[in-house]
């Protein structure tokens, strides 16, 4: 029954979006069941279509968990965006400056510089909150600003090949190419960047839960996150506690590095980011803050995004703006969920709650 | 070094300034009354796109006004732009409000939503690529907003500080248990912030399409409404400060432009924009964490609020 009750409002405000974006749909004069007929169907064709929404959703489970910890400890992670930028970028660094090493050696520094750009990226809110107050919202939102001009003075002025027009990086090396999934599962082209960064979300979800559920620590941060006053009393600190979520929130973050520049691009990209630390909002959100939840909706997000491109293509009026508008509405919906609780309190299915 | 600190400069600091005070002081008004407005830029780019659409159509010599009266179109264009801003904002206001929904994410769905709805709404009945087409210069108002924007400061500090309405507004967002107890209509004042946010970022917005520009493009205000919030802190949430800031940042951003390829370093090479696009954030940053003097948000600021029954 709780699990019912946790699956009924998300699904209720996903619904719910899918119709105001039908209405704006119709308004444009276009049919929707078609542009959603489209925006769906092209996700789950094998190979293809699951290769491409499996990889779309990678950065959306790295960014989704990034939110949720910082989440369960009170706090609102907005800047993943600038985190999983500086992350991608120290990862291209490694594999460029140090492109001659084993690949043995090469993987793991390269692993190393993403979790660890991301995390300081991440650690630098949580400490100015813990040390000074300062809100973490504004803080991420100047951090991620911070980190997109740095890069791209970064990018424009050391490390794009001289007449590149294109900003981005020079190569990294061959060793540390992280393998496509193609290269082990039969049937599986590997033009499909869907790479072992996949596997490593899917891991970290299951770390982030043991973590956050089974551990003394996840359990601090949580007790942080539910009633920092009561937390302090019985002997936790919530400085510290703060800055730990965020520096873990932004090495999870800084992971998409990974998926992005190691196992797609083999560069860094200025500006590759498509908006995936702020879908991660949406994807915490939608999947209550939860592990399990996280995977479900940023696969759904993944098919959304993948959608885009024929909706865009073969609709006479939509483009692939629909995406945006949908997740916004969404995750509109998902806050504003009091909005839905008031009817089905009325229709008798849901007890108002006491809040 | 000398030759780019001309009439120019102030001209181009001026103009660029505009929508960033018209923006901060809509926030100005939203978040004194205790409800944070991270969603600056999507009402930004709510006006900015109707405000360009409607002078479009309105201007339009086939379908729209009557040909004696297109130079009204501009000015209808700013009220739409007005209107869409207002629009934006009471979804914000609803949710926040009487919902009680996370602030911050609330404003950053409405972000994300006019990042795709405008560009939408411009490729379905534009048929482009997510901008409205090109309106005539006669049809532009490149001063008016600007006036508006330098107006509404003193009126701003008046309202403030010498109205009722203005203290009221203050109350709810410091102690509005307090307030309510003295009968204020916590509810009413706080949409009534988020409301006049939303005019005047849409007046910002209108501004960038049909003042500073001819046409809307996709996301146009390349995190202008981020600046403007900016600005509000480093102004300490006061008129006047946020005017000195948003002069400022908007000084910063002229001398980024007009540097461009005038002066060097001594090893010849261009002085990177990025650096002095940088200067806002970090001073945002700093003034946050209290090194320049401390910036104390309204003490509501981000808690709905719960009548007691």
């Amino acid at each position: 029954m709780k699990l019912l009750r946790e699956l009924l409002f998300p699904l209720i405000a996903v619904v719910a979006a899918f119709i105001v974006g039908g209405i704006l749909i119709l308004i444009i004069g276009d049919n929707p069941l078609e542009a959603y007929r489209l925006l769906f169907g092209s996700a789950f064709s094998w190979p293809v279509g699951i290769g491409y929404t499996l990889f779309y959703a990678t950065p959306l489970i790295f960014t989704g968990l990034a939110v949720l910890v910082a989440f369960r400890c009170g706090l609102l992670n907005i800047g993943a965006e600038g985190q999983l930028y500086i992350a991608a970028f120290a990862t291209a660094w490694v594999g460029i400056t140090f492109a001659n090493l084993s690949p043995w050696l090469l993987i793991p520094m390269c692993f190393m510089a993403a979790v660890v750009g991301g995390g300081v990226w991440g650690a630098i809110p949580g400490i100015l909150k813990a040390r000074f107050g300062s809100h973490e919202v504004i803080n991420t939102i100047m951090l991620n600003f911070l980190a997109v001009a740095l890069l791209s003075y970064f990018t424009q002025y050391h490390y794009k090949a001289p007449g590149d027009p294109i900003m981005q990086t020079v190569p990294i090396g061959p060793g540390a190419h992280v393998a496509r999934l193609g290269k082990f599962i039969p049937g599986l082209p590997q033009f499909i960047p869907l790479n072992l960064a996949f596997v490593l979300a899917l891991i970290c979800c299951a770390l982030v839960y043991v973590f956050l559920w089974r551990t003394k620590w996840g359990y601090e941060l949580r007790a942080t996150g539910t009633n920092p006053s009561a937390a302090e009393y019985g002997g936790i600190s919530v400085r510290k506690q703060i800055v730990i979520a965020m520096t873990i929130s932004g090495a999870l973050a800084g992971m998409v590095g990974i998926n992005e520049v190691l196992g797609y691009r083999y560069r860094y990209y200025d500006g590759f980011s498509d908006n995936y630390g702020f879908t991660g909002i949406a994807v915490a959100l939608l999947g209550r803050n939860h592990p399990v939840g996280v995977i479900i909706s940023a696969l759904l997000f993944a098919v959304l995004q993948r959608g885009g491109i024929p909706v865009d293509a073969f609709t006479q009026h939509v483009t692939k703006d629909i995406v945006q508008v949908l997740q916004g509405t969404i995750i509109l919906f998902v806050a504003a969920e009091a909005f839905f609780r008031g009817p089905f309190a009325k229709w008798g299915l849901l007890r108002r709650s006491k809040v | 070094m000398a030759e780019i600190f001309t009439i120019a400069l102030i001209w181009s600091t001026i103009r660029l300034s505009t929508p960033l005070i018209l923006a901060a002081l809509g926030g100005l008004f939203s978040e004194r009354s205790g409800v944070i407005n991270i969603a600056l830029e999507g009402m930004m780019l709510a006006g900015a796109f109707t405000a360009a659409a409607v002078t479009y159509a309105a201007g339009n010599p086939n379908g729209g006004l009557p040909l004696s009266m297109t130079g009204a179109a501009p000015f209808i264009g700013l009220a739409a732009g007005m209107a869409a801003g207002a629009l934006i904002a009471a979804i914000h206001a609803l949710a926040c409000i009487r919902y009680k929904a996370d602030q911050v994410v609330t404003g950053t769905a409405i972000n994300i939503l006019m990042l795709g709805l405008p560009a939408f709404l411009s490729g379905a009945f534009f048929l482009s690529s997510g901008s409205t087409p090109q309106i005539p210069r006669g049809q532009l108002i490149p001063r008016l907003p600007m006036i508006i924007a330098f107006a509404l400061v003193p009126i701003t500090w008046y309202v403030l500080y010498k109205t009722p309405f203005g203290l009221r507004l203050r109350s709810v967002g410091e102690n509005p248990e307090a307030a309510d107890a003295a009968g204020v209509p916590v509810a009413r004042m706080r949409y009534a912030g988020v409301l006049l946010s939303g005019v005047l970022a849409g007046i910002g917005g209108a501004y960038l399409s049909i003042g500073q520009s001819s046409l809307f493009t996709r996301n146009m205000t390349s995190g202008r409404g981020f600046i403007a919030l900016a600005a509000l802190i480093f102004g300490k949430w006061r008129p006047f400060q946020t005017l000195l800031a948003c002069l400022l940042f908007g000084f910063t951003e002229a001398i980024s432009i007009q540097m461009q390829g005038v002066v060097k370093l001594p090893s010849g090479e261009d002085i990177p924009v990025q650096f002095i696009q940088m200067v806002p954030y970090v001073l945002t940053i700093i003034v946050l964490a209290g090194f320049i003097g401390s910036s104390r948000p309204p003490q509501a600021l981000g808690i709905p609020y719960q009548k007691e029954r």
